[in-house]
């Protein structure tokens, strides 16, 4: 334990410089990490701000205006801001060089570019916060976004430019995995998370482009007005929709393989097990990313494509469920015959399962042509995606930030207050948005500033809890926060839970600035709790 | 039983196809509710049996990764049950695009942020689209501005409005009644208040409606028409009549300030009286009241020199100290 004291990457070299230059992935993933809690958290209050004005009927605490810009930008927020950037930005940064027992990633100083490049687009979003929002749905259809008076042109700027970050870090991940792993760590044998990183790395560069453009078109019709979007000038809505759902389609999997890997790194560690279906979940992931990029016309069942494409989207888009359900499966009997504890970590991981497969359900619901016409654009699509991204990605950010918190600072939590929290999210969640599946199928459409009577007792519902997730978010963060202060003496040691992957066996926590104090050398697989016993260092 | 567990999930079944897609869901909701109890009973076992108790020593644990034939059941079930919802899907599919040949057709226009509804008998209603029962409506719909969409909850079925091309859709309602219309796809300001209603009648009833639609209401005092006229072509959706803000100035508040001067967002006035009124109904955008967004649709060629008449009248008739 004498490196806990002594040189680690959080205390070496020191002064507000060496941060703000530094070329330290574990550095850039932290400054990721606090960024993205902040937008998260500003995304979280709009979002209760929402909940607020639709406790009852009525605008009874903003005004229209107001409510469409509030959810507006608690949409583009989280999308833009917290999800694709944190992950990868934050989990990613900090975890894969250490897993594939390299120094750092490929390009150190591409990497702090990124994360330059990302902040220089969040001011952006941020003017467009202060100057008075912007009101389109953070989808900007055509034409209402041509002829929109709000901030359009900021806020689609900033996503333009933030887009180049994801590239870029997409760009370093695919480097880092070809060619920085230790010898002797073969595919096979990489960690699932390092799999899901290249994976959402595959489909960041090859997807964001599109959004660029799409982006850049829309920015130029509003400036110059070149018809392409918008009828009066002689362009086409439809067409606006088609490029912005074949980014945003395959952006729902940037922004859920990195949970999924999360998730395939906390059940085997905290079940001390082998992991179910190594090669299946490797694949699934690949497939998942690939198959992703077809189905982006299921978003248009309604827009009045061609009977054709209603068919072969719908078909395409159950290609994504199986190996979905294959891989919930797969974790499931991962615990089979292992040694399960319920560790904060392990609790989010187990909500993770319930929330993401009621998710995926639904979503086959949505894949059905003649129901999804009466479900699209209600609140049952809400409900579906809350579903899938808070209770899928965001649960799964919140294991992975409990689990790999000892490591990231040396420096353990109040344990008991992180799984109140955890079970405080999940009651609260389901609480919020279950009756939110009600309200779609009996009709309550989204983006409603106000709503007629019939829907008030289960948004009042919903409201209700809606403060209980709120409140257990808060507190899970700021008992994590809580957790660095100088005099907390709650030593986790260097190996916490008894992984076997090499970020915890191969160093000390927080680690060295170099990550390894020597070369590492790779001994065992992630997962062979068959073959190789690790003792916890956290005292119980 | 069943009528109570649809009364649950569902607004009620009206259109001939309603019942074809309710049952689709509840086979979906079934092989879920399913397929969610073994995921549930799978977590709850296996955490349990195998977790971690006081006094365990850390202990190599199984090698057991695979099991070819749990995962080709874990393959198969779910790729029967997607399957059937695959084919079920686009069967009823087709019976909702494919329009009966002896359908009625009415275009629908949505316009932010009411909708107008034009009979092929002639004759125009806003915000109430007037069916009679039992007969296959043809709907055939575009949008005068942004993106819209028609959604007929009880029907189950919905249609985007594009400001370029025409949209179809049909329904054929089996039972009488006044059902809502939501507009779903987001429009701007008043997206959430542009509602408007279905109102199925009896095809007797409805030939008479139509024939009435537009010859009618000339009996009618001139206020009494105004007070009509006001919901019925969605004046309501902007400017109450309580003094309260919504998109547009209260009625009220405009009743009011009869024969004051009113400031308008180019810095320039008018005196409110009858001329301003008629010209902030046909020319919305000549005069936008300060502190107001210039939203308002003109409604020239929607209402007759008597309508405009009317909806005069009925706003003079709101300042209660005037009478």
């Amino acid at each position: 334990m004498s490196e806990n004291q002594n040189i680690n990457y959080l205390n070496h070299p020191k002064g507000i410089m060496s941060w703000l230059l530094t070329l330290d992935h574990k550095r850039i993933g932290l400054m990721y990490l606090f960024s993205g809690i902040i937008f998260f958290l500003i995304g979280g209050l709009l979002a209760l701000g929402m909940r607020l004005e639709l406790a009852a009927p009525g605008n009874d605490f903003v005004s229209n205006d107001t409510y469409n810009s509030m959810y507006t930008l608690h949409g583009a927020i989280m999308i833009f801001l917290f999800i694709i950037p944190a992950i990868p930005g934050a989990l990613g940064n900090i975890l894969l060089p250490l897993m594939v027992g390299a120094k750092d990633v490929a390009f150190p100083r591409l990497n702090l570019a990124s994360f330059y490049i990302y902040s220089f687009g969040a001011l952006f979003a941020i003017y467009t916060i202060v100057n008075g929002g912007v009101d389109t749905g953070w989808t900007f259809y055509t034409p209402y976004s041509t002829q929109s008076t709000s901030n359009v042109v900021p806020m689609t700027l900033g996503i333009f430019i933030i887009g180049f970050s994801s590239i870029l870090t997409g760009l370093n991940f695919i480097a880092t995995v070809h060619k920085m792993r230790v010898p002797g760590l073969t595919w096979y044998k990489l960690p699932l998370f390092v799999w899901a990183l290249y994976g959402t790395s595959l489909v960041q560069i090859t997807a964001t482009p599109v959004l660029a453009i799409t982006m850049v078109l829309l920015i130029l019709e509003r400036f110059l007005g070149i018809g392409i979007f918008d009828p009066a000038l002689g362009g086409d809505p439809v067409l606006y929709q088609h490029f912005f759902w074949f980014y945003s389609h395959p952006a729902v999997y940037i922004m859920i393989l990195p949970a999924f890997g999360i998730i395939s790194e906390i059940i085997p560690v905290h079940s001390r097990k082998k992991v179910w279906g190594y090669k299946f979940i490797a694949y699934s992931t690949l497939s998942i990313a690939f198959i992703g990029f077809l189905v982006w016309g299921h978003h248009m069942f309604t827009s009045g494509q061609s009977v054709f494409s209603q068919i072969v989207f719908s078909f395409i888009t159950y290609f994504v469920g199986i190996p979905t359900g294959v891989k919930i499966f797969s974790w499931i009997l991962t615990m089979y015959k292992g040694q399960v504890s319920f560790t904060t970590p392990m609790i989010y991981a187990l909500a993770f399962l319930f929330l993401f497969t009621i998710g995926g359900l639904t979503g086959i619901f949505l894949g059905a042509v003649a129901l999804d016409i009466h479900l699209h654009d209600t609140y049952f699509v809400v409900a579906h995606f809350h579903y899938v991204m808070q209770g899928g990605t965001i649960i799964a950010f919140l294991a992975g930030l409990h689990h790999w918190w000892p490591k990231s600072f040396g420096k353990m939590y109040n344990q008991k207050i992180a799984s109140l929290c955890a079970l405080g999210v999940f009651i609260g969640f389901n609480g919020t948005f279950f009756p939110q599946f009600l309200l779609g199928l009996r009709g309550m459409p989204r983006r409603y500033a106000t709503y007629s009577d019939q829907f008030s007792e289960l948004h009042t519902y919903s409201t209700f809890w809606s403060t209980i997730l709120g409140l257990s978010i808060f507190i899970a963060i700021l008992n994590l926060m809580w957790s660095l202060r100088k005099s907390n003496k709650l030593d986790p040691g260097s190996n916490p839970w008894g992984a076997l992957t090499m970020e915890w066996t191969h160093t000390s926590s927080p680690p060295h600035p170099h990550n390894f104090e020597s070369d590492p050398v790779f001994t065992n697989g992630p997962y062979d709790y068959d073959k190789v016993i690790v003792e916890p260092t956290l005292k119980k | 039983m069943i009528d109570r567990l649809n009364e649950f999930f569902f607004p009620k079944q009206v259109s001939t196809f309603a019942s074809d897609i309710d049952n689709l869901f509840y086979f979906i909701f079934y092989s879920s509710v399913a397929l969610m109890a073994v995921v549930v009973i799978g977590m709850v076992i296996f955490s349990i049996k195998y977790r971690f108790k006081k006094g365990d020593k850390v202990r190599l644990t199984s090698s057991k990764d695979h099991d070819n034939i749990l995962e080709s059941l874990f393959f198969i079930i779910p790729l029967i049950l997607v399957s059937i919802t695959f084919v079920w899907g686009i069967r009823s599919y087709l019976k909702m695009i494919i329009v009966p040949d002896d359908a009625i057709e009415i275009k629908v226009t949505g316009q932010s942020w009411f909708w107008t509804f034009d009979y092929p008998e002639g004759g125009t209603s806003l915000n109430e689209l007037v069916v009679p029962s039992n007969t296959p409506i043809k709907i055939l719909l575009s949008s005068k501005d942004v993106l819209h969409s028609f959604f007929i909850p009880v029907m189950r079925t919905k249609m985007d409005a594009l400001p370029n091309r025409y949209n179809i859709m049909w329904f054929e309602a089996q039972e009488e009644g006044v059902y809502d219309i939501f507009c779903t796809e987001y429009c701007g300001t008043a997206h959430s208040q542009m509602a408007a209603k279905v109102i199925v009648m009896k095809p007797k009833q409805y030939e008479e409606w139509v024939k009435e639609l537009g010859s009618g209401d000339d009996d009618l005092p001139l206020d009494e028409l105004g007070e009509k006229l006001y919901t019925k072509k969605a004046c309501n959706t902007c400017h109450t009549l309580d003094g309260s803000d919504l998109v547009g100035p209260s009625y009220l508040e405009t009743s009011r300030m009869w024969g004051q001067t009113r400031n308008f967002e180019d810095g320039s006035s008018a005196v409110i009286d009858e001329n301003y009124i008629r010209k902030s109904i046909l020319e919305p955008q000549s005069q936008i009241v300060a502190g107001y967004q210039g939203v308002m649709p003109t409604y020239q060629g929607l209402l007759s020199d008597r309508e405009l008449d009317a909806l005069i009248a009925f706003l003079k008739s709101l300042n209660e100290n005037r009478n």
